[in-house]
């Protein structure tokens, strides 16, 4: 079980202050496989995935990464259970000190210690993987628009070959056509380089696409899971209002 | 319920106060351990040190260079015009050296510093951390601490004692230049007077002064940076408490090592 299960969320609580955001969530990534987090806004996708990439820690519960617990890891084992993540951020989160190529080759550069010659060569191979063209190497971060930056941060996640693969929203703000290439480069991760992806989007089109294994988010915990192919004919109430964007359903949203 | 024991009990806000200033000082020590851990450990990052080393040192050459080179000439000129009721203007030149290698050299650098410098690294790093950048470092494998503030610390420990030595040369220049130009001082005689005066000891005093001034000005930046919360609002709290803190410890400091040095002629 655990060779397959490659991030397992345990009853995890996650709480800020007065508020619980994640209440007693399970949820399973396996391995080779493309696993895409619905939900409504607010609900704790980008809290959960945080917590795979021990950016937070559980107030209750266990993330496991190859069944092993990050939060009673010592810092060098946590560091190489780490070592072989990506993460794209909701917000992009590139380093607006360093010019574009050194953001995507960073890991390499300071990581890894790759030559620079090195390093600016794979950045311009997965920077034209994301659909962008060599002259964006050079500028800084601030010159591109929100949808290049977004690129940019993804091309940063995949550039060293990680195993398993945290995306948060990496289609929202792209054109339908980039958004299709931008779908296609993750599949091929998951298909060819045999990656672990966990996305989470609000596209249902490009969740059908991209996953395997669909999970829906609410009131901190998971309302349905299955296979990414219910998406076309929902049966579960919650799935369906998700899926067809209706106002009244099980998924009360506060007014 | 809390309330109702708040009413009971008098001195509760007063024990929370005190808590709540501990653990702000517990939290201080515990993050400015790790910055002296990842300042002393590998990995060591070139590049960051040598931008920090240009922003801090040499970037602040200017504003250093005219602060003491004002300073130094004011100073005599206050020494002449009311010194001159106890004859401190006999002892020009050696009044300007004490003050401005002893004092004034190390303590307006560093004020210059934290107005430029501390003010500038909480800034940016308050933007890094309110822009998940600093997040984006560790799913990066890299640690904020070995490559944002061990940098910032090794810099301002060596950008802060250059700077004073140069305030120094400045501002003892500046006092010369008032002797010579406004009060009709023998050029040659004041400069003698100042070197045969000076020992190493009155700048050693104010070249300890700055090391501790430039780990100041770094780690309060740092520190306030790196907890920053809440957007552009955050930033602009970090920034003014990275400023204020610096300014304060710095002149706390200041006092603390003079007592020091006199205690031990
Ligand atoms: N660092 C934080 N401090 C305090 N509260 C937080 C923090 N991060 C997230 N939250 C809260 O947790 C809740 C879930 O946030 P999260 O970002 O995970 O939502 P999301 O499901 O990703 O939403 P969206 O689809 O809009 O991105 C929100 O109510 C948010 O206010
Ligand atoms: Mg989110």
């Amino acid at each position: 079980m655990i060779g397959d299960d490659v991030l397992v969320w345990r009853e995890v609580r996650k709480g800020f202050g007065r508020s619980i955001v994640l209440d007693r969530l399970d949820m399973t990534a396996r391995r080779g496989r493309s696993l895409v987090i619905l939900g409504a806004s607010g609900q704790g996708k980008s809290v959960a995935l945080k917590l795979a990439a021990g950016l937070l820690q559980p107030d209750a519960g266990q993330v496991l990464i190859e069944g092993r617990d990050l939060a009673r890891q010592s810092a060098a084992g946590r560091k190489a259970l780490l070592a072989r993540t990506g993460m794209l951020f909701q917000g992009a989160a590139l380093f607006d000190s360093l010019p574009v190529w050194e953001n995507v080759a960073f890991r390499l550069l300071n990581a890894e210690r790759s030559s620079r010659a090195e390093g600016r060569a794979r950045a311009l191979l997965a920077l034209r993987r994301v659909r962008l063209d060599a002259d964006v190497a050079d500028k800084r971060p601030s010159q591109l628009s929100g949808g290049m930056q977004k690129r940019v941060g993804l091309a940063r996640a995949i550039v060293a070959d990680p195993e398993l693969l945290f995306f948060d929203e990496p289609t929202t703000g792209l054109d339908p056509i980039t958004a299709r290439a931008i779908d296609a480069l993750i599949l091929d991760q998951v298909r060819r380089l045999g990656c672990t992806a966990v996305t989470i989007t609000h596209d249902i089109a490009s969740a059908r696409r991209i996953g395997d294994d669909i999970a829906l988010l609410g009131r901190g915990r998971i309302l349905w899971r299955g296979p990414a192919a219910a998406l076309d004919r929902p049966e579960d109430p919650a799935l369906d209002q998700f899926v067809h964007g209706r106002a009244e359903g099980p998924l009360a949203l506060a007014p | 319920m809390a309330a109702g024991r708040e009413k009971l009990d008098p001195l509760s806000p007063l024990g929370r106060g005190v808590l709540a200033l501990l653990a702000a000082i517990g939290a201080a020590s515990s993050f400015i351990g790790r910055a002296v851990w990842a300042t002393i450990t590998p990995p060591w990052y070139g590049r960051p040190l040598l931008r920090q080393l240009w922003a801090m040192g040499y970037l602040s050459l200017p504003v250093v260079g005219l602060t003491a080179g004002f300073t130094g000439a004011a100073l005599a000129l206050n020494i002449v015009s009311g010194g001159s009721r106890i004859n401190a203007d006999q002892v020009l030149p050696q009044i300007v050296a004490l003050g401005i290698t002893r004092e004034l050299g190390p303590v307006l650098t560093a004020l210059m510093l934290a107005g430029r410098v501390s003010a500038a690294i909480a800034a940016e790093i308050g933007a890094m951390r309110t822009s998940e950048q600093i997040d984006a470092l560790q799913t990066l494998s890299t640690d904020p601490f070995h490559y944002l503030i061990a940098p910032r610390l090794l810099a301002g420990l060596l950008a802060a004692p250059l700077l004073t030595a140069i305030a120094d040369l400045v501002g003892l220049a500046g006092g010369w230049s008032v002797a010579v130009y406004h009060l009709d001082f023998d050029p040659r005689l004041y400069a003698e007077r100042t070197l045969d005066f000076l020992s190493p000891g009155d700048v050693g005093v104010g070249l300890v002064k700055a090391l501790v001034f430039g780990a100041i000005v770094a780690l309060m930046g740092c520190l306030n940076g790196f907890r920053a919360t809440g957007g552009a609002r955050g930033v602009g709290r970090a920034t003014t408490q990275g400023v204020v803190t610096a300014a304060v410890l710095v002149f706390a400091a200041d006092y603390a090592i003079t007592y020091l040095a006199a205690a031990r002629p």
